[in-house]
């Protein structure tokens, strides 16, 4: 499957990556080459398989309904790169 | 001969019958660390003073008759992956340079239960993804039997160290060979337990139902020990296995007799290093030697595994990697809106692989191309697993090589993205199953690099891959062999 | 051209757990910011989700109260988009696999019954609250981020289109509200945002069977505002519609103050959720068992509860819809009626002169200053004839401010009603010969005039004089 410039610049917005115009050449290089080595599963036919997420059959494992201690608000905001009256500070919200 | 070239259950008999102290001991690693790390660069960040405390606190227990546990005093260091609280935590990448966790992953708070010596955090590649180290965002590290060579990767920096003499112990984590290929590598024993046998609490997230973490070690006894520590269920990972642990020190048996080997025909493929088939069959001509029976088998569905893994883990890891966002910890690069704060972050703190795996792993999980790929992918994962499940009817475990060549020269393979999945391709196909796995070294290159050996086992037995691992290692001296490197040995 | 709207509801209930849906954080309302939080909440490198067991409980008794499939096989998906209110970036939700499908519930709009589809309910994790610094998200220099509400557990129950009314669309809201109230999973306070909905509402001509485009409005949270933001909807859609436009899919605010829905001006196609399984939870696979068992601790529900009342009190089916709208309302009439009171007297006076003193006073019926049994101690002294129905209302009244029991009550301000035909028969005296002019109107055949002469006995006796014996006395004098 060809990746187009279009696809390229629809994927890096749901990454929030920005790729720049003279990057893309590079990048659709390598998705390329890596997608058509890919392409190599469709030469299997997995009508009747079922997918598999986990490694291993795991089922049912559920954590009892009983509050635990919470992180002190310091430690929880030690690590933000903005903070202001024990809130996160993130720039203005453009919706969408 | 100096104390950091011991493994250390040998250590720990030192420290038991008073022949060594905690602190000289850590002296002596330390004074390792000033004569060859500038060649090796394997750590991140170095706890020099914390380190020389606690090895004497350690000599003041001995000192008043207790006890000491397996690792008590040992000094060891931790892949920067894993959460360390108090310690910074980077998993290489310049978007966690500042970060540290509130919190010890589990597989940490089992280790300082025993109260070793941590010497500091490991270099690897940024967010484990890599097979050599150079995607670390900070520096590459170098294979101590030859600098110019890469350790492998991306668990690089606990390889290298551990061959080095730079830590005795290490921790890393495998998503798709990333600790038995730089344990081959390196010449160092590193294993990969079952999907689910250790905690992945506080390992950063790579690819969810692929990460593992897993000991580095000098040799099998200490990688037993250390699976007695870290494995266990754990209720902070709903994934983590609930099967009973058993000491693994009483797999530590030097017998194959009878013991069904089965040599994967796919695994031994056509871009092989011939010198690396040689070695890892002259191998399997020792275990035939010490009695035990060798079975051609095959797994069909190998040559698919690269593609499944390189769909599956991107797209789990385009999602784990989603936190990275300049909001509410790690790095920021400001701008005037937050779409524009958070783009300009992560375009800016990640490295080209990180984007790449991301950008793939969208695209896979994209609108339009999930079934095609994501899905396929994980279908064949099915197809893989069917095909180990087979095989281990007729076996009891399976042997080939660890990666197809020795280690490769830093810069070689940078620019081939591809070329550098491929490298993969003997180890992923574990992953995608969940099984474990060793690397144990089993002879050198011409150019006097290790090569390594590695043994598959069925799901959630480790004890028969460290029965065989035992066995192959005491009748070689791999084990006893170190880089030459510093001027020492 | 003739339209109708078709309607359906996505509605969040926030469900009443100790803890979070994926850690062990407390889900207390009004905490100060961002102390509930943890690294697992908080998204934290490396941190892995934990399924708290009552969440799943509480869904698979929702999808039984609601008539759904339970799905055996269900499972937790990751949906990926980015905010800051998300501290992953992803919420975990349910995808392919949600705990319950394809149930229905019935709602009674103008004495009609009407059945409205479910279309799904699944498990997901509630986002943390963005501050703006200015007073709208647009005049904003930056925003602050709480985390408190972060992974705070919530069901989704979606319906279908089935409604075409405002008043439908309200009366289903309230049925899940009280359905969500009878088995207990949620608090259900709409001030507090424990019930939410977002809905989508288009037009089509009358008669056809295609869609129309749809548009969304996102987190009404209250019945007025969904009734009015509906309402301006089918309007504008009507107006669009009418000018030969077309109607464009999108998402809608509401503006309470001004009764109006506008545009955000936000491109759909932007969105690709990218759904994948969570690696990080396994399935939960529920057993017949379990559900059987589930079931069993259903309480009686409300649409049996009303026809239980009709049957066994003989209440009207208004009065039965409105008394078991609430759990709590249902129980404390049930309580009512433990104490001996007349079934209909218990749901005149807990319709009528309770519910209206509650609703003055901004209050729950469960913390009503008159319980129970009270009230139906009260009711018991109207049936034995020791109070009139209008004294009771003085009583009440008494008893709102007044802990003591009603008997108590009555005794001390001396409202026993006097039944005492010779204490009666004086005060009866007195006013007929003290209202000539009546008493001849009456004679003059106008036989209304009794009863401003009854009104005349009742004052003078403080109103404690039994009505029906006054009427008698005053007839037989009279006549």
């Amino acid at each position: 499957m060809k990746v187009t410039k279009e696809d390229l610049q629809n994927v890096a917005v749901l990454s929030r990556l920005a790729i720049a115009e003279e990057q893309e050449e590079k990048y659709l290089g390598q998705l390329d080459k890596i997608l058509t080595y890919m392409d190599n599963l469709s030469a299997l036919d997995t009508k009747d398989v079922k997918p598999t997420t986990y490694a291993l059959p795991m089922q049912n494992v559920f954590r009892e309904d009983v509050v635990k201690e919470s992180l002190d608000r310091e430690a929880a905001l030690a690590n933000a790169p903005l903070k202001e009256d024990g809130y996160f500070k993130v720039p203005k919200v453009l919706e969408d | 001969m100096r104390l950091y070239e011991k493994p250390a259950h040998v250590l720990h008999d030192m420290l038991v019958n008073k022949e060594i102290t905690a602190v000289a001991l850590t002296e002596d690693v330390l004074a390792r660390i000033d004569e060859v790390e500038g060649d090796v660069k394997a750590y991140l960040t170095i706890t020099r003073d914390e380190a020389l405390a606690q090895a004497k606190a350690v000599d003041e227990k001995i000192a008043s008759g207790e006890e000491i546990s397996f690792l008590e005093g040992i000094p060891g260091a931790i892949k920067d992956n894993i959460c360390t609280k108090g310690i910074k935590t980077t998993c290489a990448s310049k978007i966690l340079e500042n970060f540290v966790p509130p919190y010890d992953a589990t597989a940490m708070t089992k280790i300082k239960a025993q109260n070793p010596v941590i010497l500091g955090k490991l270099n690897m590649d940024e967010f484990a993804m890599g097979g050599s180290t150079e995607n670390s965002a900070y520096h590459p590290t170098c294979n101590p039997w030859n600098t110019d060579c890469v350790p492998g990767g991306s668990s690089g920096g606990s390889a290298a160290s551990v061959a080095a003499g730079t830590s005795i112990w290490a921790l890393g984590s495998d998503t798709g060979g990333s600790i038995r290929q730089p344990a081959s590598f390196c010449g160092v024993v590193g294993m990969k337990p079952t999907y689910g046998r250790v905690s992945r609490y506080g390992l950063v997230a790579y690819a969810s139902s692929l990460d593992q973490i897993g000991p580095l070690t000098r040799d099998v006894t200490d990688c037993a020990n250390i699976l007695n520590i870290i494995c266990g269920h754990d209720e902070m990972d709903s994934t983590s296995s609930e099967a009973e642990v058993p000491d693994f020190t009483k797999a530590l048996v030097e017998d194959v007799k009878g013991l069904k080997i089965g040599l994967p025909k796919e695994y031994f493929v056509d871009g092989m290093d011939p010198e690396v088939e040689k070695t890892v069959r002259a191998a399997i001509e020792k275990y035939k030697e010490l009695g035990a029976e060798i079975v051609e088998i095959s797994l069909p569905h190998t040559k698919y595994a690269i593609s499944a893994y390189y769909l599956i883990a991107p797209a789990e890891a385009a999602t784990n990697l989603q936190r990275y966002d300049g909001v509410s910890y790690g790095e920021r690069v400001e701008s005037d809106d937050l779409v524009g704060m958070m783009t300009k972050t992560r375009t800016e703190k990640f490295g080209e692989e990180v984007k790449r795996r991301i950008v793939i792993g969208n695209y896979a999980l994209s609108a339009g191309y999930y079934d095609a790929y994501y899905l396929k992918a994980m279908k064949v994962r099915t197809l893989v697993q069917q095909d180990y499940n087979e095989a281990f009817q007729k076996v009891d475990v399976i042997m080939a090589p660890t990666a197809p060549t020795p280690a490769f020269k830093i810069g070689e393979m940078v620019s081939d993205p591809l070329q550098m999945y491929l490298q993969d391709a003997c180890t992923v196909p574990l992953n995608l199953a969940g099984l474990p796995g060793m690397s144990i070294p089993c002879g050198y290159s011409s150019q006097g690099m290790p090569i390594g050996l590695q043994i598959i086992g069925k799901a959630l037995d480790e004890e028969t891959i460290i029965r065989a691992a035992y066995t192959y290692e005491q009748s070689q001296n791999y084990h006893n062999e170190m880089a030459k490197l510093g001027g020492n040995n | 051209m003739k339209y109708e709207a078709v309607i359906g509801l996505e509605i969040h209930c926030e469900l009443k757990t100790n803890t979070k849906i994926f850690c062990g954080c407390a889900t207390t309302f009004g905490a100060d910011q961002n102390t509930h939080v943890c690294p697992v909440c908080l998204g934290m490198p490396g941190v892995l989700p934990t399924i708290n067991k009552r969440v799943v409980e509480f869904g698979i008794k929702a999808g039984l109260a609601t008539n759904c499939e339970i799905n055996k096989y269900s499972k937790f998906d990751r949906k990926n988009y980015y905010y800051p209110d998300l501290p992953k970036n992803w919420q975990t939700s349910q995808y392919d696999l949600p705990i319950a499908e394809h149930g229905w519930v019935d709602i009674d709009v103008e004495g009609k019954r009407k059945r409205i589809r479910l279309t799904r309910i699944h498990m997901e994790e509630d986002a943390g609250k963005l501050v703006h610094s200015g007073t709208t998200i647009k005049d904003s220099s930056s925003s602050n981020v709480d985390y408190n509400r972060t992974g705070v557990p919530l069901l989704e129950i979606v319906s279908e289109p089935d409604m075409s009314s405002a008043e439908e669309a309200r009366a289903y809201m309230e049925k899940i509200k009280s359905i969500m109230e009878y088995i207990d999973v949620s608090n259900c306070r709409m001030e507090e945002g424990n019930l939410r909905a977002d809905i989508n509402v288009s037009l089509r001509p009358v008669g056809s069977k295609e869609l129309g485009t749809r548009t969304e409005m996102k987190n009404i949270n209250s019945f007025k505002n969904l009734e009015d933001a509906i309402n301006y909807e089918i309007e504008r859609q009507e107006e669009v519609l009418e000018d030969g436009g077309h109607i464009v899919q999108e998402t809608r605010t509401f503006d309470p103050a001004r009764g109006i829905t506008l545009s955000m001006r936000s491109k759909e196609n932007a969105h690709d959720y990218r759904y994948m399984p969570e690696p990080d939870l396994p399935p939960i696979v529920t057993s017949e068992e379990t559900i059987e068992k589930y079931r069993s601790e259903l309480p009686e529900l409300p649409d049996a509860r009303r026809a239980r009342l009709e049957s066994e009190y003989g209440l009207s089916d208004y009065d039965a819809g409105i008394i078991t709208s609430s759990r709590a309302m249902a129980e404390y009439f049930d309580a009512v009626i433990a104490e001996g009171a007349d079934p209909k007297l218990a749901a005149n006076w807990i319709m009528g002169d309770l519910s209206k003193e509650l609703n003055a006073a901004g209050i729950d019926i469960s913390q009503s200053p008159v319980d129970a049994k009270r009230l139906g101690e009260m009711i018991q002294l109207i049936m034995k004839d020791t109070i009139s129905g209008k004294i009771a209302k003085k009583v009440f009244k008494e008893m709102l401010t007044n802990p003591d029991s009603p008997e108590k009550i009555v005794k001390d301000k001396g409202l026993v009603q006097i039944t005492d035909t010779k204490a009666i028969e004086g005060i009866v005296d007195e006013v007929i010969a003290n209202n000539q002019k009546a008493v001849d109107d009456y004679k003059g055949g106008n036989k209304k005039a009794i009863g401003a002469l009854v009104g005349q006995v009742m004052k003078a006796s403080k109103g404690k004089a039994n009505p029906q014996m006054v009427n008698k006395l005053l007839a037989e004098k009279l006549n």
